[in-house]
């Protein structure tokens, strides 16, 4: 396992280099190079079906690629299961639908990994668990299900959750398209203050207000590629590929 | 809720028929039909089982009387509760069928579900083997040929659910698996085991397997009725649970994979407490069907509760009572498989709190 706080600042946490993937005959991944450095937070715009996804999950191996290599502090992500297993310590994952497990509370929801992959004592994993349900502000449902929150404070649960396992990485896979829009923001605030800590970060977003305050880079993805990598502001204002102009004015007519 | 309507007292209940029972021609007409078949059949029942019925004496009374000759079950109670075995160790039966009951209403409460349970049924199932067996600690031998009636309905049945459980798991999880020789061969034991009825399964285990072994070498008869019956169940529970586990949404993998769970973690901790869950109707309905099944097992020789009620009745002086010894072997299957169901309905409502709200 890495040791992810002895880490220097430049070094490169995520690196893709020309990852391909297919299903059946479908061209989801076409030479997808990208690399992401330590404290580094991009965020992935582009339309639906233009392979962001595919490529986060391809991160932590929820997807397998089938050309090209792909990093993850130092440790190829291939099928060997130690493999996958040292890339899934490092990386947490954020999903649109939360996927908590319904049938635990809360806390449970916190404390199985933490139990169960790191073989942490009971209360050490609780205490951890408050400490960050503290944090993503929902300390007094830590005992009820789920079922019982709104899908923003699900959402922030399921970030919690990923942080307790301590990753130096986090995926967020449009952590806000499934929320009622007088939600989102409460997400998105944990997830600056998150980046404002310095986490490495991949966000799938729509979301181009959050892109233009926290991201490093934005990277503009089309038709399984990517068209155009920048500085929020250059690729906001200054957009050099025709697919991207078109993209940015369709979003921001509504 | 105060009735205050001129018809006084009858008010409300022929207010409700006429809602309920006579609201239109078609209803009165099969309201009707059904009030005169009630009348036509529940008197004479009432009068045969209970008011003409009797209770203690011989044959002759009994056929004095006319009714019910419970009497029957008066005299012969024992040989069918607790079949051939020999009569002044009934005791022994009679205490693993209590500790059979005893542990199951201790399973059935929630609020027990700890590590302990599966330890408890280890010694309780090696109990009552001791209790049937003998042979140790001043208990007389009683070969399991002499075993029968409900205690080995019980141990049948109960054996059979306990230990095709676990196995029927992992054929489901097999069956799903990614590795294609685990699940050809998942798929070829389920097909095979469902697509022959139990009674040749039994037929097979008592005559041909022993043509299988050598020399010498024998498996005790109910043995291997048990294993018959264990590796025929858990191919349908198995369906039943892979049922379960196709109904677990694709994101509930996902987190638990992206959380670095090992498959069997995520399998124990995640995915099967939420199959499970859903499929509790259909799960405790082969149950009931494996308690009922387990009469089969006298086309093999063996005697169950059925069984066992069946010799009550060859004695030639009571033999025509078969109906009364019936009835009361009916009565006793549904006692248990009425609980069954009834709990599965509570377990269904208890662990859904919480979970499906909002």
């Amino acid at each position: 396992m890495t040791g992810t706080g002895a880490m220097p600042k430049d070094e490169i946490a995520i690196s893709l280099m020309d990852v391909n993937k297919w299903y059946g005959g479908y061209h989801a991944l076409r030479d997808v190079t990208l690399e992401v450095k330590r404290g580094e937070r991009v965020v992935v715009a582009g339309p639906s079906g233009s392979g962001k996804s595919t490529m986060i999950r391809c991160i932590n191996r929820l997807e397998e690629h089938q050309g090209g290599r792909i990093v993850v502090n130092g440790t190829e992500v291939t099928s060997d299961l130690k493999s996958i297993e040292a890339v899934r310590h490092d990386v947490g994952m954020v999903f649109q639908q939360f996927n908590l497990f319904p049938h635990l509370t809360v806390l449970e929801n916190l404390t199985l990994a933490p139990l169960w992959v790191k073989h942490m004592p009971k209360p050490e994993a609780a205490d951890i668990a408050m400490k960050y349900l503290d944090r993503v502000k929902i300390v007094e449902h830590a005992h009820k299900y789920p079922g019982q929150l709104s899908g923003g404070q699900q959402q922030r649960v399921a970030i919690a959750r990923s942080l307790c396992m301590k990753p130096s990485i986090m995926l967020f896979d449009e952590p806000t398209s499934a929320l009622d829009p007088e939600m989102i923001k409460e997400v998105l605030d944990v997830m600056v203050e998150l980046a404002e800590e310095g986490m490495t970060m991949v966000c799938v977003t729509h979301e181009m207000g959050f892109a233009r305050t926290v991201a490093d880079t934005v990277v503009f993805m089309a038709d399984g590629q990517i068209v155009e990598k920048n500085s929020p502001a250059e690729l906001f204002g200054n957009p050099k590929e025709e697919r991207t102009r078109q993209f940015l004015s369709q979003i921001i007519r509504h | 809720m105060a009735s205050t309507t001129r018809s006084g007292l009858l008010g409300e209940p022929i207010a409700w028929a006429k809602r309920n029972l006579f609201n239109t021609p078609a209803n009165s007409v099969f309201s009707l039909a059904a009030l005169w078949l009630l009348w036509k059949t529940i008197p004479p029942l009432v009068s045969w089982a209970l008011i003409k019925a009797t209770w203690t004496g011989d044959p002759a009374a009994c056929r004095a009387a006319g009714g019910a000759c419970w009497a029957f079950v008066t005299e012969k109670y024992r040989l069918i509760l607790f079949g051939i075995y020999p009569f002044e160790e009934q005791w022994r039966p009679l205490l693993a069928v209590l500790l059979f009951i005893a542990m199951m209403l201790v399973t059935a409460n929630p609020r027990f579900w700890k590590r302990w349970l599966s330890w408890m049924w280890l010694g309780g199932l090696a109990v009552v083997g001791v209790l049937m067996w003998g042979g140790v600690l001043g208990l007389a031998q009683v070969p399991n040929e002499r075993w029968g009636g409900l205690p080995l309905t019980l141990i049948l049945s109960t054996a059979g659910i306990v230990l095709s459980f676990p196995l029927a798991v992992l054929l489901a999880l097999g069956r799903r698996s990614k590795l294609p020789a685990v699940r050809a061969g998942c798929v070829a034991y389920i097909e095979l085991w469902r697509g022959v009825p139990l009674v040749s399964v039994l037929f097979m285990a008592s005559i041909m397997f022993p043509l299988f072994l050598p020399e010498g070498f024998t498996i005790d008869k109910l043995l291997r009725a048990q294993l018959g019956i264990i590796l025929f169940t858990s191919a349908y529970i198995a369906e039943t649970i892979r049922g379960g586990l196709q109904a677990i949404p694709r994101g509930q993998y996902e987190a638990a994979d992206a959380l670095g769970l090992s498959y069997w973690r995520k399998m124990r901790l995640v995915i099967l407490p939420q199959a499970l869950r859903l499929v509790i109707p259909p799960l405790v309905g082969q149950f009931i069907t494996t308690f009922k099944d387990t009469s089969l097992v006298i086309i093999i020789g063996l005697y169950d509760l059925l069984s066992s009620t069946k010799v009550a009745l060859s004695d030639p002086q009571w033999r025509s009572f078969y109906a009364e010894g019936y009835i009361v072997a009916a009565l006793i299957y549904f006692v248990f498989t009425f609980f069954m169901s009834r709990y599965s309905q509570y377990l269904e409502r208890r662990l859904n709190t919480g979970v499906r709200r909002g």
